[in-house]
């Protein structure tokens, strides 16, 4: 499969996908029909790879993926602090290739034609498909920050919220920054990708700091009323470690930037840094707004829990961090990764006729370092209810961290071992 | 190799009366929610120091959980999440792993 031309692929998906038909009208079925999966992060990797394991083989996958390589967001925050390489980070599309059989194809989807199910693509062309799952993650909302609403200011004040080029370019901020200087990070409005992960780069900045540059300060600029998450554990890591490099402010809503200046201007308030990062809103990746998917708030995908299907639209799926949360359900790659074995699961039950499962489970994981060594967690396990037809948190089961500690550093660090072998070899 | 799991399942949530008790998909679709930290089917990262459950007794997994689940055996971690599953999904859940080559 894998030697075929495009063209071919193309005609063997077709035809797989309308043998699906004839075999669902039976109903039950071994699953066949080609899948589109734009988007190799967290989400879409795992999707693509549960997908022709769970099918052993017999659905098509292809893969439209931007980067050459996966990066990953979680643990991308000590390659700020200074611990880790991008090489420590960085992982190959490889394993998905050659052991799963995933096409992978490096360009950007540019439109979706659902009604056609096709999607066009950057570098030219077309292709059909029988499903599509979107994992599109977010986009920046750009114009609530009139300062940062072009590419050059952009250049300036680094987001570094996706893991890449613009985390290399953070550390090198901070690297040329005088001691005596300060970092000051603005953290948007909830809900946000990753929400500790802005304390916790806070705190690997500071550590940073204190080891090397002892004079420098850091400032955390929070939109929200108070710590969104770990609340008790990063407050005492603060008080720990901390004191006198770091100062938080809550209700302190980044308005615009000043780039000239480097200042973030909030409502009442002004405050110049040296190092100024600013984590813009965000909505979901813009291919959902360009497919015309209906988004909650003008920002999130409505989907159905059953499959990941989007209300609005039959045949796409949407996962990870672009949809419209349930209730008390971060947005994270660990559920990401989970959010993709759904959709597979439900994807293989609706290409062979079958009602996805009305029982589906997904569960959370998070954990953040305090330091280069010390981590804290969150996690939470959701299931179905039929009432709400919504993933609705266990009540008595999830929790926090008792307090911060190594050895949760290091299974911060196995963690992500497996998971990103979970998605990707 | 697969299935036999889901057939023990199929017994069990027979008896539970539950109205999913045809999906032969619910033991696979349960074990990989565990499988982020603890390998794809259970068959975690050699030296990443979470346990794989691969090949594991099945009697042995579910004694593990239902000591995380009680607070009898100390967790940072399993202790909270053990809590979100009921024991008929425990139950799949370490059967699958257990079926795992």
């Amino acid at each position: 499969m894998m030697l075929m031309k495009r063209r071919d692929f193309l005609k063997v998906g077709a035809a797989a996908g309308a043998m699906a038909s004839l075999y669902g009208c039976a109903g039950g079925g071994k699953a066949s029909g080609h899948v589109v999966v734009v988007g190799g992060g967290y989400g879409g990797a795992t999707v693509a790879k549960y997908l022709r394991m769970w099918s052993e083989g017999s659905v098509q996958v292809t893969l439209i993926e931007r980067n050459p390589t996966f990066i990953s967001c979680p643990i991308s925050n000590l390659v700020i602090g200074g611990t880790k390489t991008m090489e420590d980070i960085t992982v190959s599309y490889d394993g998905l290739k050659n052991k799963w059989g995933v096409r992978i194809v490096q360009d950007e989807v540019v439109a979706v034609d659902a009604a056609k199910r096709s999607i066009s693509l950057a570098k030219g062309g077309a292709m059909s498909y029988d499903r599509l799952v979107l994992s599109p993650g977010v986009d920046f909302m750009w114009d609530q920050i009139p300062g940062l609403n072009n590419a050059d200011a952009q250049a300036k004040v680094l987001h570094a919220w996706k893991a890449g080029p613009q985390t290399v370019a953070l550390r090198k901020q901070l690297e040329g920054m005088k001691d005596g200087g300060t970092y000051a990070i603005a953290i948007p409005k909830a809900p946000y990708r990753c929400p500790p992960g802005p304390y916790e780069r806070a705190c690997l900045v500071a550590n940073y700091f204190k080891q090397n540059k002892p004079k420098s300060k850091v400032i955390i600029l929070d939109a929200n009323e108070d710590v969104v998450s770990k609340k008790g554990l990063f407050v005492k890591a603060w008080e720990d470690l901390y004191k006198g490099t770091l100062e938080y402010r809550n209700n302190s809503e980044l308005k615009d930037v000043d780039v000239k200046t480097n200042t973030a201007i909030l409502e009442f308030d002004k405050f110049k840094a040296d190092v100024l990062n600013v984590i813009p809103p965000h909505r979901a990746g813009d291919i959902a707004a360009k497919s015309g998917l209906k988004l909650i708030n003008n920002r999130w995908v409505d989907i159905n829990w059953l499959s990941m299907e989007v209300n609005s639209t039959p045949g796409v799926h949407v996962i990870g961090d672009a949809i419209f949360p349930a209730p008390t359900m971060p947005k994270s790659g660990h559920m990401a990764n989970q959010h993709g074995k759904l959709a597979a699961a439900a994807i293989l039950n609706l290409l062979s006729g079958q009602e996805p499962s009305p029982t589906p489970v997904v569960m959370n994981t998070c954990y953040s370092f305090v330091d280069a060594k010390q981590a804290i967690h969150v996690t939470s396990v959701h299931q179905y209810d039929p009432a709400t037809k919504v993933v609705q948190p266990v009540k008595g089961a999830g929790g926090v961290s008792a307090a911060r500690n190594e050895i949760e550093g290091k299974v911060a660090l196995g963690w992500a071992k497996n998971i990103w072998a979970d998605m990707l070899a | 190799m697969k299935l036999l799991p889901t057939v023990a399942a199929l017994g069990l949530l027979a008896a539970t009366g539950a109205a999913h008790a045809a999906d032969p998909n619910l033991a696979r679709n349960l074990a990989a929610t565990c499988a982020n930290c603890h390998g794809t089917n259970g068959h975690a990262v050699p030296g990443s120091g979470i346990d794989a459950l691969a090949g594991v007794d099945k009697a042995k997994i579910l004694q593990k959980l239902a000591d995380f689940k009680s607070g009898v055996k100390p967790a940072s971690i399993m202790h909270q999440i053990s809590k979100g599953y009921t024991d008929e999904q425990l139950d799949l859940i370490a059967g699958y792993f257990a079926a795992q080559k």
